[in-house]
């Protein structure tokens, strides 16, 4: 089933030529509009004017999770302030976010890209949907959300938690499709055996869209198993308007990426080269048909790599392999990026604790940090340190989007590490 | 008067560990309260070498701290506690943490207040006997 056939379907040699025209247009555009990637382009004495293949794309500047940090709130905006209708910030960064902003046409082009890939695993407009990922600020929630509702399903933006809440509303809605942290499918698994209630006999759920966290082929097959559903893989990131940037198909073999919208490389991330065909590498992604904030060569740090031959439902788009890891220490919590340096950040601004601390990842989403107290924390009352505690949770929470465990631990009770300490301890089985 | 207290992680063995120390040091303990919050306790000491324990622990890795604590006696007969607690409240004064115990037909209170210096006025004022260290190891 297609949303888009004729998209979806084009041939290579005309996809081609119209990233081709798209990338030209792009580099226009932001070569007039916008300073950050005027400057890198007279840094390398680039003219819109070079770029004459699509292989030139290597010869574009790359922009970088710190770049975007940087140029908050707006220093990367192409269009005037009064344009974009929308605004999302991503996580995982320190003190100040990463902010995107959209026009009206870039937030209707990310829902197209949403209704292709939820069409392509056979979602229609009697689709029940429930959103149950976190909205706000996140893309997770509105993106998906007004994808879903041009296909015409039922929407429930019920977003995450709540168990109790959820089932009631999958009962009584009969929910057919959802959106769902992998985290939290495994946890509502759980729950519903603990309430006697049987998927397949008593709710209608039939499908999940899975993504915002890495997870393994064997979780997939774990999560098919406990709820009686088919899941499909969804690649999505923030600065690439969020869910609909890579999904899996009928097939399940592999998500397709919208290359109409995203050009894509896969490169080495020591040398930026492009590694050959099929390789694992980091996926480097250039907007093609953004309005407010096109973006070139974003390093999306994640290690994945292109599967060879064409994909039995005739989409021409190509497929990505699940994603197998990062190019740096980013983790990802409950859907949330997280990099231990913002943990180190809130710890060591607190003179009460010392320099070791390790950070442990375990269950499904358990996150919890461990961190010597230092003398100077320790005055002999159980309160106080229950207290400090209880802040540095507080603490945490407000800088990582996530609320931790703090386990404070008396002084040398962790241990040294020789050379680079060994800071993040992944125990999950994602 | 002073307690030791100890900061330790709330696991197996963490209680065995720190007497051993204090043993080997032939230190006495006279009194001993141990409380947990979580993932960590604390264990609060009152030893008759209270500069060698705190020594011994130290050296030893330990997390040490000195608490300030003030030992009321009261008639060891009904209505003595309640008077100690009315004649605290009537005063304002918070307690934070409280032990008592009976020793030799003597009735004893540990107190652990915020308040410290004005809770030992009211209770002298009361008639009340505070008991110093020296005091509290002859028991």
């Amino acid at each position: 089933m297609f949303w888009d056939q004729a998209s979806e379907t084009l041939s290579r040699p005309l996809l081609e030529r119209a990233q081709l025209a798209q990338l030209q247009e792009t580099v226009r555009r932001v070569a007039l509009s916008v300073p950050f990637y005027q400057q890198k382009f007279a840094s390398l004495g680039l003219k819109p004017e070079d770029i004459q293949s699509l292989a030139d794309v290597r010869r574009l500047p790359f922009t970088a999770n710190d770049d975007l940090r940087a140029h908050y709130p707006t220093g990367l905006l192409a269009v005037p302030l009064e344009e974009p209708v929308r605004l999302h910030t991503s996580s995982g960064t320190t003190g100040k976010p990463k902010a995107l902003l959209f026009t009206r046409k870039d937030i209707d082009q990310a829902a197209e890209l949403v209704a292709r890939s939820l069409v392509m695993t056979g979602v229609t407009r009697q689709d029940v949907f429930q959103n149950m990922m976190s909205y706000g600020l996140f893309t997770g929630g509105l993106m998906m959300h007004y994808g879903a509702e041009k296909v015409g399903c039922l929407v429930i933006p019920s977003g995450p938690g709540t168990s109790e809440r959820q089932l009631m509303l999958m009962q009584d809605f009969r929910t057919t499709v959802a959106h769902i942290l992998p985290s939290y499918a495994l946890y509502f698994a759980g729950f519903l055996e603990q309430r006697g209630i049987d998927p397949r006999r008593d709710l209608a759920w039939r499908k999940a869209f899975v993504g915002a966290e890495p997870y393994t082929e064997e979780t997939r097959q774990k999560i098919q198993q406990a709820l009686g559903i088919q899941v499909f893989n969804s690649y999505g990131l923030t600065e690439m308007n969020g869910p609909g940037v890579a999904f899996e198909c009928e097939h399940q073999c592999g998500m397709h990426l919208w290359e109409d919208h995203f050009l894509l490389e896969i490169i080495d991330p020591k040398t930026g080269e492009p590694v050959p065909e099929g390789q694992q590498g980091e996926l480097v992604l250039t907007t093609l048909k953004r309005e407010a904030m096109p973006i070139l060569r974003y390093r999306t740090r994640d290690i994945t790599r292109l599967l060879p031959g064409p994909c039995p439902c005739g989409r021409s788009h190509r497929r990505l392999d699940r994603i197998t890891g990062r190019s740096d220490d980013m983790l990802i919590v409950r859907g949330v990026n997280i990099f231990p340096q913002q943990i180190e950040r809130v710890l060591m601004a607190h003179p009460q604790i010392g320099r070791n601390y390790v950070i442990i990842l375990e269950g499904l989403d358990d996150l919890t940090v461990e961190v010597e107290l230092a003398a100077a924390g320790f005055d002999g009352d159980v309160e106080h340190v229950a207290a400090l505690q209880h802040h540095l949770a507080e603490k945490l929470k407000a800088e990582l989007w996530v609320r931790p465990k703090v386990n404070l631990v008396p002084a040398g009770s962790l241990p040294i590490a020789e050379g680079k300490a060994k800071r993040v301890i992944d125990k999950r089985s994602l | 008067m002073h307690l030791v207290a100890v900061f330790v992680e709330n696991k197996p063995g963490q209680t065995a560990r720190i007497t051993k120390i204090l043993a080997d040091a032939g230190v006495n303990i006279c009194w001993v309260t141990i409380a947990h919050s979580g993932s960590f306790g604390v264990m609060k000491f009152l030893v008759d070498k209270l500069d060698l324990a705190v020594e011994q622990l130290k050296e030893k890795g330990l997390m040490v701290s000195l608490l300030e604590v003030m030992a009321v006696e009261a008639p060891d007969k009904p209505g003595a506690l309640q008077a100690v607690a009315e004649c605290l409240g009537r005063h304002q004064i918070n307690l934070a943490n409280c032990s008592g115990f009976v020793a030799n037909n003597r009735a004893i209170l540990i107190i652990e207040t915020h308040e410290l210096a004005q809770a030992r006025q009211v209770l002298q004022a009361e008639g009340l006997k505070l008991l110093s260290q020296e005091q509290m190891l002859e028991l």
